[in-house]
Order: structure tokens, then sequence, then C-alpha cells
């Protein structure tokens, strides 16, 4: 080989970067198998890294978007301390003009106030307890998804209506079918019995048990006069343009209601602690089993390198006695591991991203489980999220864990000494 | 047999010859069983905690129902207590504890707040290894007898209706005759449960007088039964059956269909986890030792021509991924029982209560090493592990001795 002469005759003073290339990718072929080994063990860590992080960050979105979807929405404005103790009196007084100002701040899209009571509901035959929620049957629709589950009947109509739409296991507990009536007793603002006859108009089945099995939507107004709240509500329920949008779009609702004090602007994040808890959990173990993943393939390349550094130890001895500066030598070693580690994360991230595209489309039935995934707010079929950040994570880790690998053997070539290093088997 | 200790030996010295290789292939293995025990373990202490908390709720090993019940659990779906052939059955030796409950559902009220429940009549003294109630008091007393006039409520739930030991709460509820129910009762004692949502849903009162006020007379919503060992389940299940015939009698997988779920998804999980594991610690030893056989070729062309047969020379191959294989499980598992050992008390998950019980868990969990997937992980990354060794040591063994002693 002449590749000694060669650095010889460059500059002396900067061995072009072309050299180092040429020199490290021969190196990589030199031996094919153990290449091709390290390259699949790359990839293969790769794949199955894109692919997890992107059904997990899939997952959580679909998992935020149902639960958000359903009834709590994106943000809600609410009077101070109605989170924690949701009691009657703890409502948002003038209500409309609060509205109003909601609805004109930027990146808002669908606005809806809610007003509801725990009551006692009561059909022909049965009584059983349940939450009663006013809303406005125009623009209940933009924020919730329940006016769109309606299985029997339709969703409520006008605004001052004596309608109701029950939840699909409440409606069943209280054997009531569409067009039977209910008794709504409950205690209003003053403390005096407040009692509404309705008309069920329609069943719905939201999808959240929770939801289905104690919700009573009545029209808002119709809550209002039975209920003794005038134009009070107890939460202003704001859709945005996206997840991402959310902390910015608070931060405008905030400021443009900064003038009402005793109100409140709570994010997703907030109103489904469990949620994001669970979220936090189980990205935890996910990191958990990534990290285990990472260290594994690290350690498994990590002889490779070390291999393929001990077993040239002669001929670096070689290049050493011509005057190669082991620095350079060192530069090559590590060059050649970059090229290996990055012909592995390319196709393995390709690959990956591949096979999530895939799957992106169809989506992953989880057949035997959808009722307990329906309990986690998900649907049957999982679709991966495939982006910039789900397919770099988690190859970018793994170039990181390894590149640190690529170093070690590589410090050993400095302390060569050209005499002995010729010598070594 | 001497050749077998030859062998042996010379595989032994083999793997010690390159100290840092072995050193480095052996991290790689038993990182990868740590892993694979240690997340077993987690995901086993999360399915026993679902368990556990299914049965112990109210739910017990089976229950039996009048028919209808479980799907419109009210007072018009009531039974006659136990038979006497039921009741013999519920007397032999496989019972570990058994109560009959009235559960129905029912509004609670204080001065300030309504929220809706179920209302569970029980046996005080029945419920002793039969559900959590018994050794949930937290403040306040326990019932005392099926005619106690008090009621016992979860914690979060006094604190949402702004109530607690000593004042008064009004139930209501549907009595048989269709008429509604109601009752005033002198809060005895908070119960906290492993579960807020545990807290929030039950009211527990006096068997008796829940019928009372029922107006049930002598009947019953359910029958609770726990055995003393879980797997007698399915004859004794059959046994009740044929004597609570005309009665619904369920065991508790089908009562709570989501702790079953949660049981298969978890293991699922485990098993695609190990896959997963096992492969990315299998390139690296299949590299390994590809090495350790290439750089040696000279070394097997010499003892083949020495008169070795290639068959032993494979053999010798695979005693050493053996070698290095038991190592590392022995360290993997080493490390998995150090770090179990290390949370014996269990993983405190109360900061995170709220998540904990989206996925079914309680404020603690307790990872459990189960002996299935201890040898499940040690045996895939073994057997498997010399099986994937096969490839360089038939490369070893093929090598003809004169073509090798030549090469370089």
């Amino acid at each position: 080989m002449s590749a000694g002469t060669v650095i010889r005759s460059t500059s002396p003073q900067r061995p072009g970067l072309r050299l180092y290339l040429r020199l490290a990718w021969r190196n990589v072929w030199r031996n094919p198998r153990r290449t091709l080994l390290t390259l699949s063990a790359v990839a293969f860590a790769a794949v199955i890294l894109v692919f997890m992080v992107s059904m997990q960050l899939g997952g959580y979105g679909a998992m935020i978007r149902g639960a958000t979807g359903v009834f709590t929405g994106d943000l809600q404005v609410q009077a101070e301390g109605y989170h924690a103790k949701q009691r009657l009196r703890t409502a948002i007084a003038d209500a409309s003009s609060v509205e109003a100002r909601v609805a004109a701040v930027p990146g808002v899209t669908a606005v809806s106030s809610r007003a509801q009571a725990f009551a006692l509901v009561s059909s022909a035959t049965r009584t059983y307890g349940g939450m009663i929620v006013g809303v406005d049957p125009a623009k209940e629709p933009s924020v919730s998804t329940i006016p769109r589950t309606i299985r029997k009947g339709r969703y409520l109509s006008g605004a001052t209506s004596d309608e109701a739409v029950v939840g699909q296991a409440l409606a069943s507990n209280l054997s009531l079918t569409v067009g039977d009536e209910i008794t709504v007793l409950g205690q209003g603002l003053d403390g005096s019995l407040a009692v509404a006859v309705l008309k069920v108009v329609g069943i719905f089945s939201s999808g959240v048990p929770e939801l289905d099995r104690q919700t009573v939507e009545m029209p808002l107004a119709s809550f209002q006069s039975a209920f003794l709240l005038g134009d009070r509500v107890h939460a202003i329920v704001v859709r945005t343009g996206g997840l991402e949008a959310v902390p910015h779009v608070a931060g405008l609702i905030r400021a443009a209601i900064a003038n009402r004090p005793g109100l409140t602007v709570l994010r997703w994040d907030q109103l489904l602690e469990g949620l994001k808890q669970g979220i936090a959990m189980d990205a935890a173990v996910g990191w958990f089993l990534y990290t285990a993943l990472v260290l594994v393939v690290t350690f498994s390349i990590l002889n490779t390198f070390l291999m393929s550094v001990l077993e040239r130890t002669r001929e670096f001895g070689v290049f050493l006695a011509l005057g190669t500066r082991p620095r350079i030598l060192g530069r090559v070693v590590i060059l050649e591991s970059v090229i290996l580690l990055l012909l592995g994360l390319a196709i393995g991230t390709l690959a990956g991203a591949g096979i999530t595209a895939y799957a992106g489309v169809h989506g992953i039935a989880f057949s035997s489980s959808e009722e307990l995934l329906a309990q986690w707010s998900l649907p049957a079929r999982i679709y991966p999220r495939l982006d910039l950040l789900s397919v770099t994570l988690g190859p970018a880790a793994i170039l990181l864990a390894t590149l640190v690998a690529a170093l070690f053997p590589a410090r050993r070539i400095r302390r060569l000494r050209p005499v002995d290093a010729m010598k070594a088997v | 047999m001497a050749r077998l200790a030859l062998l042996l030996r010379l595989a032994r010295r083999s793997v010690l010859r390159n100290r840092r290789r072995t050193l480095i292939i052996l991290v790689a293995i038993s990182v990868a069983l740590w892993a694979m025990i240690f997340f077993a373990a987690l995901t086993r202490g999360w399915e026993n905690d679902v368990v556990h908390n299914a049965i112990f709720t109210l739910t017990g090993h089976l229950q039996v129902h009048a028919p209808g019940y479980r799907d419109d659990p009210s007072v018009d779906h009531s039974m006659k207590p136990p038979n006497a052939t039921v009741a013999q059955l519920l007397a032999g030796t496989e019972v570990a504890a058994w109560g009959t409950r009235v559960r129905v559902p029912a509004v609670v009220m204080s001065e300030h707040d309504t929220a809706g429940v179920t209302l569970v009549g029980i046996d005080p003294a029945a419920e002793r290894g039969l559900s959590f109630i018994a050794d949930a008091v937290h403040t306040g007393r326990y019932l005392d007898s099926p005619d106690d006039r008090g009621i016992l409520i979860g914690r979060a739930l006094a604190d949402r209706l702004g109530t607690g030991v000593g004042k008064r709460v009004v139930v209501m509820s549907q009595a048989a005759d269709h008429s509604v129910a109601d009752r005033g009762f002198r809060v005895v004692g908070l119960f906290e449960g492993d579960r807020e949502a545990t807290e929030m849903a039950y009211v527990f009162v006096g068997r008796r007088t829940a019928m009372t006020m029922l107006k049930l007379g002598s009947r019953v919503s359910e029958l609770a039964v726990m055995l003393r060992d879980r797997r007698q389940l399915p004859a004794f299940l059959a046994r009740l059956r044929t004597a609570a015939s005309g009665l619904d009698v369920q065991p508790w997988t089908t009562l709570e269909p989501m702790a079953q779920a949660m049981v298969a998804l978890g293991q699922a999980w485990i098993w695609m986890f190990f896959v997963v594991m096992y492969v990315a610690m299998a390139f690296g030893l299949v590299n390994t030792m590809l090495m350790a056989v290439m750089e040696r070729t000279r070394e097997f062309g010499m003892l083949q021509a020495l008169g070795m047969r290639p068959r032993l020379i494979l053999i010798q191959v695979v005693f050493e991924s053996c070698f290095l294989l038991a190592a590392g499980a022995a360290a993997g598992i080493g490390l998995a029982a150090g770090t179990l050992s290390l949370l014996h008390g269990g993983i405190n998950l109360s900061i995170l209560a709220q998540g904990a019980e989206m996925w079914g868990m309680g404020k603690v969990i307790y990872p459990a090493a189960a002996v299935v997937d201890v040898i499940g992980a040690t045996a895939l990354v073994v057997v498997l592990g010399v099986f994937s060794s096969l490839y360089p040591a038939w490369r070893a063994a093929r090598r003809v001795p004169i073509e090798a002693i030549t090469r370089n």
C-alpha cells in the first residue's frame, strides 16, 4: 500500500480531508463481513428507535387529542378555585362579555361556555346521580365531539328549549329512550331547590366511560334559569389551532381578561393532570428501554472499532515510522467509525421512516384491547407520527453514544511507539 | 471425556486471551439481560398491582348476582341470600372469605355538595380478607356490625363534600318499591384507597341498615367469594354454578375485563422487548466471535494440520461463546437482582398518582421478577446466543489447513 508516501507528498501542514476520506473508506471495506454486521447492528437500533419513538409520540398525540377533543377542550377559562372544588357558586360572572373577549383573541378558533352541577336525574322508574351540563347548542359542536356522537335521536336544537341529551350508560341505567321525560333535581345558587323537567332528544356515546355514565347536557339558558345562575357560567371552553399553540394562546387570553380579577386560564395539561402524568410515566419507561438498547448496541460495536484498530497495530507502526503524526492516524480511525455509523444510521433511519410512514397511513391495530385503549382515550388504531423530531431523536442518541465509543480505540494510537508497533503480531 | 476437557480448556484460554474484548462483550450481554429482567419485573409489578386492585376492590375471586345485575346494577336485580347448597359450598376449605352485599347507585349529600356514588352495604367482619375496606380506615372507626348506623366514606370524597368524621350526610337511592329512599348517616370513619377513584366511588354502610333503607327484605345484590388459592377458581366456579343455578356466577376475569386485558398487554410488551434486546446483543456477539475466529485463522489451520477434526474446532468456538454468554448472563442476573433488591420497598409514585391511576396503578409499585421471565430472558439470550455463534464457529472449522496456515 502506498498510502504512506501519499501522506508525505501532500502539504506537510494539512493533509487534505479527501485523502483522509479515501483512506477511511478503504479501511471500512477492508473486512466487508464485519462492516456489514456492524452496519446491521446500528441500522437495526435506528429502525427500532425511529419506529418506537414515532409510535410513542403518535400515541401521545392521539391520547391528548382524544381526551381534549371529547369534552375538555385545549384551554378553559374558569373562576379561580373552580377546578379544585367544583362549587356551583364559584362561577364566572357576566359571562357573555368575557366570552366575547376570549373569542376575539388571535389563535382562538372556537369558544363555548358551560355551566354544570351535580344533580339527581329521575326517569319514570329510576333515579341516578348525574352531572348536568348547560351548553350553548350552537357553539358546543365546535369545542366538543359529544354532539357528533349521538347514537339515537339528535342533538339539542334551541338555546332555551327544555331538551336534554343523555350519555348512553346513564340512559340505560335510567331505562330511557328518546322521547322520554327526565326530572333533574339539584340545588340552585341561593340554596333553594332547582328543578328542571326535560325531554330526552338524543343519546350520545362519547367513548369516554366516565362521561357516558353520568353526563346530561341541556341548553345553557335553561340551565341558568333552573339553577338561578343569571349570566354566570363555570367554564369557557377554548379550542386553538393545535396543541403547540396552546401555551401562547393561553398567555394572550390571560392578557385579554387581565382586567377581570378572579379568573384563571387553564391549559389542557392542567385540566387533565392525570393524562399529563400518565404520559410522563410512559415516556420514562420508554427512555429506560431506549437507553438500554443504545447501551447494548454501543458495547456491541465498540468491539468492532477496537478490533479494527488492534489488528492494524503493525500498519500504524509503519505509518508512524514514515513520519505520519499520530493525531492524523487517530483522525482517520475516527473518520472510519463516523462513516460506518452514518451509513448505518442512514440506512436504519430511512428504513425506519419507511416502515413508520407505511404504518402512519394504515395505522397499527391493537384488535384485542380496544376497550382498554378507549380507557386511555386511544383509538383502536394508532397512527405513528413521523416528523423531524421522531426521526432524528433515536438516531442522534445512537450517534452520540457510539461516537464516544469510537474515541476510545482512536486514543490508543497516540500511545503507539513505532518500533514496538511494527513488531506486534 | 478427556477430549472434552481439553476443548473446554482451549476455549477458556481463548476467551481470556483478549480480556478487553471479552469484557466489552460481557458488558453488552449483561446490560441486555439486566434490562430485560428489570423491565419484565416492572411490568409484572404493574400487572400484579392491577390484578390485586381489581380483586380487592370489592370483586373477590368470583361473584354471584341476580341475572341482569351486571348490566343494570340496581335494586331491581337483587337475589335471595345463599341457599343451603351454596352455603355448604362456601363452608368448604378452599374458601378463604365470603360475604353478601347490597350494592346500588346512590347520591350522597353534605351541607355543601352532592356526589354520585355506589352505596355498599357490608358485613363488616366478612369483609376481612375479602376486600380492601376492612384495613383501609384512616380516621375514625370501621363499621362494627351489619346493623351499624354509621357510614364510611373515602378521604377524597370527604374532602370534596367538605365533610368529616362526626358530621352527617344524607344518602339517597331508589328503594325496591321504586320510591326514593333517603336516610341520614353519621360519618364514623374515612377510608383511604390505593387509588383516588376508589375513594370517590364507594361509601360503606351496614348491610342490614342498607336492606332496611332500600326495603329489600332479606334480599341482597351480590355474593363475593375469595378462595385460598386462585388456581382453584375454575373447579370451584363450576361447582358453584351448579349449586346456584338461575344466578349469574362469574369469575373476576369476566367481572374485570380491563385488568385481564392489561395483563395480556403487559405480556406482549415483555416479549417484544426481549426480542429487540436479544437481536441488539446478538449482532455484537456474532461480530466479536467472528473477529476472534478470523484472527486465529492460522491457529485453527495449525490445529487441523496436527489432526484436530473440524467438528472439534466448531465445538471449541461454541464453547467459547457459551463461556461468554454464561458469564454475561450471570452478571446480568446479578445486576438485576441487585437493582431489584434496592427497590424492594417499591417505587413510590405518589407524586404522579393521577398518572399512575391512568395506567391502573396504585401509589406504590413493587417490581416483581417472575421466575418465568428470568428463565425466559436467560434462555433466549444463552440458547439463541449459542445458536448465533454457530456461524463464526462454522467459519472457523471450514478452513482447509494449508490455505489457513499460508494466509497473511
